[in-house]
């Protein structure tokens, strides 16, 4: 009995569905001719500008929610109204970003923005196409070789938000180490990144090197997923650096997996893209990341004004570029809040250089053709692959005054040294 | 229940043929009750009027010239795929390594473009990169067809692990290749240069890979139902057996028609990276390889049906990501909607196939 009724049930929704579907047909077809004009028509009363952005992914993955808040936080600062921007998701590092950002150009926007290192050269393609419209993309590493008055890179000084970021992690160690935990040499830290490319590089040794000015003892592992967004494998990254023996864990890959395991395994961790104390209350210390709405705003604002936009544009510490989240008190050691922002104004007044060549030193297998030290292992000179070419060639000069001058030669970072203390488990990607 | 009649209220019956009009009724009825479906869910979950959310998907994918032309590339590309997919199918070879046999041919093809650019002129160079893709394409496909004509192995297994040994083969190349080092991408080949590029037809940088297909879908469909080959691989399907006993040699007709398929998805490959991305990436052929599985069996693996089985598929997957950009939904409330409007494609087959009979009224549920 049951299934005849069951039966009968799916029929009368069978035929209902066809009974209106029949009625309901034409309306369908009606569609295009009645929304058409509404959704052509411009507002009245906004200026004449309209702003393309262009996502890898949506708002599930924290780089890209990075984005989308920083676009959405620029354009309320700028009254835009929502006519006046649009969102394109999901758009692969492939023809598609070239598609996506030249229908932006036809449906009339004068600035284009790509936040995915892989989008450039597609930006670039579509920036030919089009000279009067201006092509921005976070993260690259052309626009300086590339001659296009109307395509622009911009990054951020993180190496300082990395640093920052490493000193909250050194006084965790410190803490720890008092408590009798662990001994002081056995204070090591754990990251998990994606790429062995600079921006990864730049960003832990940056990280380390703050976690060493006030932790001397501390070593670091690094591991690479091969992967910007990869849970699982960045979990189990984590959890191979904490059955390692590393007491602090910090990432540069996009998802949760490296908090979550530290969260599961009680292991501190500092973030990266934004604040995991949500999901992580016991064991997210502190996390660094680049604001990207001071670029935004000005970028637009040049092209109001009838401006050029700067071809490299590096965002710091003063143009509010570069943030830290509030500190976690469950978690940071005592005064940490303290230690930073002291850091910070050194950083800021020029006090203190992050890529100082006295705190570091390169040896071993490590050293190349490129790289010059001293007796002590002080790097002296380096040339870096600063015009991105398929044989890496060290073009440019970047230690000048005992500094490594990063993001000072194009915006995207190049600090590529492997510097003693790190020890890399895995090179292969 | 009345007891002298056992008889269930209602069984299912197998159709004999329907007449086409009435197939197609069932087919249009289903579209409607799919997007009446659609509607609901939509007015229910996100309070957005359907009727925009339909016109929206229209504007997606035909709003512009420029939208038009991508429309009808992608169509080709998947197109390509399924044709590819197609003869084997017909020969019941369940072959979804389509996704891998394009690898190849892209794999190949980039390998071509970045290994040979500076070594030979452009025009043969681009021929290098053809026969490197086709027979990168057709070794891929040939290498389960031989197991499988030899040994009898499993062509759906083989065919699916062939898949991620390609993947895994692009992962390889692409940090190798990588620009800038560590960077896991290798971004446009020979972008200054454009050596290795395929040619534009008329200045129009979309129409060369739908001249392409167009071509190829002629060749098929030709191949398909007027070729000695052809009939060959219906005999195959129909019964190995009855094409053994009236001399079929089933095992070259097996390896011939695969290295065929391979060949088009190697071509499909050469389209991609040569004609449109200019690059190579693990993920470039975008599960086409499986949606080819599903267009070429909802044309009945006829290629000129496949040709409106591919654009329904396309227009809603640009539809699809127009409804995410112009509501600002998540990019998986689209994917709903395509599911939902599949489901009940693919279930109409069901009563195009079969009906319900009941027990006393003659009762038509269409």
């Amino acid at each position: 009995m049951k299934k005849i009724v069951a039966l009968l049930m799916a029929l009368c929704m069978v035929f209902a569905l066809c009974a209106c579907g029949e009625s309901a047909a034409p309306a369908a077809t009606e569609a295009p001719a009645a929304d058409a004009p509404a959704a052509d028509a411009p507002a009245a009363d906004a200026p004449a500008m309209k702003v393309g952005f262009i996502f890898l992914h949506d708002e599930n993955s924290t780089y890209d929610l990075n984005f989308m808040n920083a676009a959405k936080e620029a354009c309320a600062n700028l009254g835009f109204s929502e006519e006046q921007f649009i969102f394109r998701t999901n758009i692969p590092e492939g023809q598609e970003c070239y598609d996506a950002a030249c229908e932006l150009a036809d449906a009339g926007c004068t600035v284009i923005f790509a936040d995915s290192f892989g989008h450039e050269d597609y930006m670039i393609q579509a920036a030919k196409e089009f000279p009067e419209v201006q092509f921005c993309h976070a993260t690259g590493t052309k626009a300086h070789t590339e001659g296009l008055d109307n395509f622009h890179n911009a990054f951020a000084s993180i190496y300082e938000g990395r640093y920052l970021a490493g000193v909250a992690a050194g006084l965790k160690l410190n803490e720890m180490i008092e408590a009798g935990q662990f001994t002081a040499d056995e204070a090591k830290i754990g990251y998990v990144g994606a790429y062995t490319y600079a921006e990864v590089v730049s960003g832990y040794t940056s990280f380390f090197l703050g976690a060493r000015s006030v932790c001397p003892t501390a070593t670091m592992e690094v591991t690479f997923t091969g992967s910007w967004y990869d849970e699982t494998v960045e979990k189990e990254a984590a959890n191979k650096l904490i059955a390692n023996g590393c007491k602090l864990i910090s990432q540069h890959a996009d998802s949760m997996g490296a908090p979550t395991a530290c969260e599961t395994a009680g292991v501190p961790n500092v973030s990266y893209n934004g604040s995991t104390e949500a999901a992580c209350p016991n064991t997210f210390i502190v996390s660094s990341r680049i604001n990207w709405a001071p670029y935004y705003e000005y970028v637009i604002n040049a092209v109001l004004a009838g401006e050029a936009v700067d071809t490299d544009w590096t965002g710091t510490l003063a143009t509010e570029s570069v943030l830290l989240t509030d500190v976690n008190e469950k978690a940071a050691a005592a005064g940490t809040a303290d230690a930073i922002a002291d850091a910070k104004a050194k950083l800021e007044s020029g006090d203190l250089n992050v890529f100082d060549t006295a705190t570091f030193t390169v040896s071993g297998d490590n050293l190349n053709d490129n790289i010059k030290v001293d007796a002590d292992g002080h790097v002296t000179s380096y040339m870096a692959d600063v015009d991105t070419d398929a044989a890496y060639t060290g073009d440019t000069e970047v230690v000048e005054n005992g500094v490594f001058q990063e993001s000072k030669f194009r915006s995207a970072p190049y600090f590529d040294l492997k510097i003693d203390g790190i020890t890399l488990l895995d090179t292969a990607f | 229940m009345n007891k002298q009649n056992n008889e269930p209220l209602a069984h299912i019956v197998k159709r004999a043929a329907l007449p086409w009009y009435r197939a197609w009724g069932i087919r249009l009825l289903a579209i409607v009750a799919a997007l009446l479906v659609c509607a609901l869910v939509t007015t229910v979950t996100t309070g957005e009027n359907p009727v925009s959310v339909y016109a929206a998907m229209i504007k997606g994918a035909f709003g512009t010239a420029r939208k038009s032309w991508i429309t009808f590339q992608n169509v080709a590309i998947l197109l390509c795929i399924s044709l590819a997919v197609t003869p084997a199918f017909r020969m019941r070879f369940w072959n979804i390594g389509a996704e891998g046999q394009t690898l190849a041919g892209c794999l190949a093809t980039a390998a071509v473009m970045i290994c040979l650019s500076d070594k030979m002129s452009n025009a043969m160079l681009i021929v290098t990169m053809t026969v490197a893709a086709v027979a990168a394409g057709a070794l891929w496909g040939f290498i389960p067809a031989f197991f499988k004509a030899r040994w009898n192995t499993n062509e759906t297994l083989f065919t699916l692990m062939m898949n991620y040994v390609a993947t895994q083969l692009v992962a390889y190349f692409v940090i190798v290749w990588e620009v800038p080092k560590g960077a896991g991408q290798i971004g446009i080949i020979n972008q200054s240069t454009e050596l290795g590029w395929l040619p534009q037809l008329g200045g129009n940088k979309y129409l060369l890979s739908i001249v392409v297909v167009a071509i190829v879908t002629a060749a098929v469909y030709i191949y398909l139902n007027y070729s000695k080959h052809g009939y060959e691989i219906a005999v195959v399907g129909e019964s190995e057996r009855t094409a053994s006993y009236v001399g079929i040699k089933v095992d070259r007709v097996i390896m011939r028609t695969m290295i065929l398929s391979g060949a088009i998805c190697g071509l499909a490959g050469l389209l991609l990276v040569g004609g449109i991305n200019h690059t190579v990436t693990t993920t470039i052929a975008g599960g086409r390889g499986f949606t080819a599985v599903l267009v070429s069996w909802l044309a009945k693996f006829n290629p000129v049906i496949m040709i409106f089985t591919s654009l329904l598929l396309v227009f809603l997957e640009r539809g699809a990501d127009e409804i995410s950009t112009a509501f600002g939904l998540n990019h998986s409330f689209s994917d709903i909607l395509t599911g939902i409007i599949l489901f009940f494609i693919i279930g109409c087959e069901f009563f195009i196939n079969y009906k319900i009979s009941f027990r006393k009224a003659a009762r038509k549920e269409d």
